[in-house]
C-alpha cells in the first residue's frame, strides 16, 4: 500500500489549499479506511513529498501505539522515523530546533494527557520564535500530533482534551479532524503549513471511524470550518469525536420538528468566525459542544465572540454542553460526558426559550 | 497438616521414610528465626559508595515469608489479567508479574514509616505496604471498598497509614514528589528514608536530574530506585538510553547495582541504601529486573521481546522458583507444602476476587467529592442550564 501511494502522488503532484481542493475532495471516493490508517497515509505522503521531513516520539519506529506510523521507519529508514526517549519537554524541544533549521519535524505525543512536560517549549518558545526573532528565524515546520480525548474507559491520564489550554496561546494553531478523510486532508495541511501546529485526533476514533479516503495527496484548508448539516433553528458548533454525538442528536431533534445546522469547526485556533456568524444570524440560537470540562473551554471562548457579532439576532442563550467540571474519572465517565440526550434536551430548552 | 501427610493420601513425591520421620514433630516452617546467611548470586556493583557484603543475613521464616508473599503477589497479578480479559476490569492494568521480588526484598529491609512512592505498576508494592487483596481487587474493579474509593483505579493505589504514597500515571512525575516527601522526613527528624521508584523510560525525564540534584544538594534521604526492566513500554534500553547504566547515572549521586530477580539481594540492598541515606544523602539502586507481561494489558509483549526471551527468564530468573530452591536445598519447607501453600494462596485469591465482585460501585455524588476540601461547591450545568451546585459535606 506505502509503495503504491508513493507511486501516485508523485504524479498528481500538490494540490492547492483552496476550496477548489475541498470540493473535489468531498465528491471523490477513494479507499475504505479507519482514521488511523487515514493518517499513516498522510505521513506516508508527507514524507515521500519532502525529503527533509521527519517523524520522531515515542515508540514511533514499530508502528507506534495506535499504529500511525506503521511502515514509516521501513520505507523512510531510521534516519527520519525514530524513536526518542521518554522526554516529552525534549521531544518537542529538539522539535522546535529541527524546524528552526528548515526542517519538517513531525512530533508525535504518545497521549494528549502527556503533553503537559513540554507545554513551556510550546508556549514560550515555539509560539513566540517568529515574534521575538522579528521574523529572522522561525519553527513553522513543526507540527506536534497526540491523540486525545475519551476513549470508554481512559480515566484520567489517557483521556483528557487539552484543547483549550493551547488556544490560548497565539502563535500556533490548533486543529482537530473529525473523521478519517478530513484528517488525512488536515494534517497534511498542518504539516505544510508554515506556522508550528498542534494538532490532536480523536482516539475514540482510530478504528471506529470508517470513510472512503481519496488515495492521492490533497490537503483541506486550515482556519476554514465546515457546514456539514444543514438548518433553520439552531446552530451548533463542535470538533472531533463530539461531532458523532452531536449528529446524533440532530437526528433525534429534526424527529421533534427541530430544524439543526451543525458546524465543524476544524481548526480551533485561529477559528473561522465568519462561518459561525453567519450561521447564528440564520437560525438564532447557538449550542457548543466538547468533551472538556466547561469551565474555560474553547465552548467559552466562541460564545463570547458569537456574543459580541450576534446579540441582537439572537433568540435565546448561548448553551455550552460539555464535560463535567471534575478531573476525568474513571467509573463514572458516562456522568461525566456530554452525551446525546444532555445535547438533545439542551437544543430542546434553547428552542423553547 | 501433620495428621494429613500421615494419611494415605499422602503425595507420592515424598518418600515415605521422611513422611514417618516428619509426621509427629511439625518442622519450623515459619517460626524459626535464627539467623541463616545466604550469599547473593550476582555481585553488587557499586558508583562512588562501597558494595554491601553479599552475605545476606536471613532466616527460615524471613525466606519462608518472601515466597509466600510473592506467591501472592504472583497469583493476584495473573488473576488480574483473567479479570481484565473479562472486562470487570476497565482502563489499562500494568502488571508486575516477574518483579515481586523487588517489592518482598525492599519490605524487609524496611518499615511502615519509610515510604515508598512508585509509578502505575503499583499492585504488588501496594500488597508489599500490607494491602489487602480484597482492597487491591475492588480497586481494580472501581468499587467503593477499594483503596482508593475506587477513583483511582489500576494506577492509583495509596495507603496513607503504610506510608505508601502510591501509584502515579504520568511517567517521572513521582520523583520530584518522592524528595519532597524525603526532605519533610528530614525537616521532622523522622530517621525514616523514602524510596522512590521509577523504571527505565523515566530514568530519560528531565524531572529526574532536577529532583537529583535538589536531593543531593540538601542532602536528603531519597533513594531512587530505577525498576529496570529493560524496557520503557516498546523501547529496549539501548535504544533510549545512552548509558543504560542507570545507577551511575547520579553522577554525583552513588548508585549501587543489584539483581532484582534475588529477594535477599534486594533486601540486603535496600538496607545498606537507608543507612547510607539516613547518614549521607541520596542513593540511586537500580534493579535488574524483567516483567512477564507486556507493559499494559494492551501490550501483548512480544512486539519487540522474542518469547524465547521472555521464557529464558522465566526459566533462570524467575523469583518465586529461586526461593523456591533455597527453600528445599535448605531444608526448610518441603515441595509438598510449597504446593500446598500456593494452594491456599490461589484459594485466598480468588476469594478476594468473589468478595470484590460483590462489592458496590461508589455513588454518583462521588464524581464530584474530594475534589478541594469541604465548602466549595461544585457547580455544574444542566440541560435546563439551571446551575447544580454540589456543596461538599
Amino acid at each position: 500500500m506505502a509503495a503504491l501511494l508513493g507511486r501516485s502522488c508523485r504524479k498528481l503532484g500538490f494540490l492547492s489549499s483552496g476550496h477548489g481542493a475541498r470540493r473535489s475532495v468531498s465528491t471523490e471516493t477513494g479507499k475504505s479506511l479507519n482514521l488511523y490508517s487515514a493518517i499513516n497515509q498522510a505521513l506516508h505522503i508527507a514524507l515521500d513529498s519532502d525529503p527533509r521531513s521527519y517523524v520522531f516520539g515515542e515508540d514511533v519506529g514499530f508502528g507506534g501505539v495506535f499504529r500511525c506510523t506503521t511502515g514509516l521507519a521501513e520505507r523512510f529508514g531510521k534516519n527520519r522515523v525514530f524513536n526518542t526517549p521518554l522526554c516529552e519537554q525534549g521531544i518537542v524541544g529538539f522539535g522546535i530546533g529541527l524546524a528552526a533549521m528548515g526542517n519538517r519535524a513531525i512530533v508525535e505525543i504518545q497521549f494528549a494527557d502527556y503533553i503537559y512536560p513540554a507545554f513551556d517549549q510550546i508556549v514560550n518558545e515555539a509560539a513566540k520564535f517568529r515574534y521575538r526573532s522579528g521574523n529572522q528565524f522561525n519553527c513553522g515546520g513543526l507540527t506536534i500530533r497526540a491523540p486525545y480525548g475519551a476513549v470508554g474507559h481512559g480515566g484520567h491520564y489517557h483521556s483528557q482534551s487539552p484543547e483549550a489550554f493551547f488556544c490560548h496561546v497565539p502563535g500556533i494553531k490548533v486543529v482537530i479532524p473529525r473523521s478519517p478523510r478530513e484528517a488525512k486532508g488536515l494534517l497534511l495541511s498542518c504539516i505544510r503549513d508554515p506556522n508550528p501546529v498542534v494538532f490532536f485526533e480523536p482516539k475514540w476514533l482510530y478504528r471506529q471511524a470508517v470513510e472512503e479516503v481519496p488515495e492521492h495527496d490533497y490537503m483541506i484548508p486550515l482556519s476554514e470550518a465546515e457546514v456539514i448539516r444543514e438548518g433553520n433553528d439552531i446552530t451548533l458548533v463542535g470538533w472531533g469525536a463530539q461531532l458523532t454525538i452531536m449528529e446524533q442528536a440532530c437526528l433525534e431533534a429534526e424527529k421533534e420538528g427541530i430544524s439543526c445546522e451543525l458546524i465543524d469547526l476544524k481548526t480551533l485556533l485561529p477559528w473561522d468566525k465568519e462561518t459561525v456568524e453567519a450561521s447564528v444570524k440564520k437560525t438564532g440560537r447557538l449550542l457548543i459542544s466538547h468533551e472538556a470540562p466547561i469551565t474555560g473551554g474553547f465552548g467559552a471562548e466562541i460564545s463570547a465572540t458569537i456574543l459580541e457579532r450576534c446579540f441582537l439576532k439572537l433568540e435565546a442563550p448561548v448553551t455550552r454542553v460539555c464535560g463535567l467540571d471534575t478531573p476525568f474519572p474513571l467509573v463514572f465517565e458516562p456522568f461525566y460526558m456530554p452525551t446525546k440526550n444532555k445535547i438533545l434536551d439542551a437544543i430542546k430548552t434553547t428552542v423553547n426559550y | 497438616m501433620a495428621l494429613s501427610r500421615l494419611s494415605s493420601r499422602s503425595n507420592t513425591f515424598l518418600k515415605p521414610a521422611i513422611t514417618a520421620l516428619h509426621s509427629p514433630i511439625r518442622r519450623h516452617v515459619s517460626t524459626d528465626t535464627s539467623p541463616i546467611t545466604i550469599e547473593t548470586a550476582v555481585p553488587f556493583t557499586s558508583h562512588l559508595c562501597e558494595s554491601p557484603s553479599r552475605s545476606v543475613e536471613s532466616s527460615s521464616e524471613e525466606i519462608l515469608a518472601f515466597f509466600r508473599d510473592m506467591a501472592r503477589m504472583r497469583r493476584m497479578e495473573i488473576a488480574a489479567d483473567c479479570l481484565y480479559k473479562a472486562k470487570l476490569i476497565r482502563g489499562f492494568c500494568h502488571l508486575y508479574d516477574g518483579q515481586e521480588a523487588l517489592a518482598v526484598g525492599m519490605e524487609a529491609a524496611i518499615t511502615k514509616k519509610d515510604a515508598i512512592i512508585t509509578s502505575y505498576r503499583d499492585h504488588c508494592t501496594f500488597i508489599g505496604r500490607g494491602g489487602k487483596l480484597v482492597d487491591a481487587f475492588s480497586e481494580l474493579m472501581g468499587r467503593k471498598t477499594g483503596c482508593s474509593n475506587g477513583k483511582g483505579g489500576s494506577m492509583h493505589f495509596y495507603k496513607k497509614d503504610a506510608s505508601f504514597y502510591g501509584g502515579h500515571g504520568i511517567v517521572g512525575a513521582q520523583i520530584p514528589l518522592g524528595c519532597g516527601l524525603a526532605f519533610a522526613q528530614k525537616y521532622n527528624k523522622d530517621e525514616a528514608v523514602t524510596f522512590v521508584l521509577y523504571g527505565d523510560g523515566a530514568a530519560n525525564q528531565g524531572q529526574l536530574f532536577e529532583a537529583l540534584n535538589i536531593a543531593a544538594l540538601w542532602d536528603l534521604p531519597a533513594i531512587l530506585v530505577c525498576e529496570n526492566n529493560h524496557y520503557g513500554m516498546g523501547t529496549a534500553t539501548w535504544r533510549s538510553a545512552k548509558s543504560p547504566a542507570y545507577f551511575k547515572r547520579g553522577d554525583y549521586v552513588p548508585g549501587l547495582k543489584v539483581d532484582g530477580m534475588d529477594a535477599l539481594a534486594v533486601k540486603q540492598a535496600c538496607k545498606f541504601a537507608k543507612e547510607h541515606a539516613l547518614k549521607n544523602g541520596p542513593i540511586i539502586l537500580e534493579m535488574d529486573t524483567y516483567r512477564y507481561h507486556g507493559h499494559s494489558m494492551s501490550d501483548p509483549g512480544s512486539t519487540y521481546r522474542t518469547r524465547d526471551e521472555i521464557s529464558g527468564v522465566r526459566e533462570v530468573r524467575d523469583p518465586i522458583e529461586r526461593v523456591r530452591k533455597l527453600l528445599l536445598s535448605h531444608d526448610i519447607a518441603t515441595e509438598k507444602e510449597l504446593k500446598d501453600m500456593e494452594k491456599e494462596i490461589r484459594k485466598e485469591v480468588d476469594d478476594a476476587v468473589a468478595q470484590a465482585k460483590e462489592s458496590p460501585v461508589p455513588d454518583s455524588s462521588e464524581l464530584f467529592t474530594n475534589m478541594y476540601v469541604k465548602d466549595c461547591g461544585v457547580e455544574s450545568f444542566g440541560a435546563d442550564r439551571k446551575a447544580l451546585k454540589v456543596t461538599l459535606p
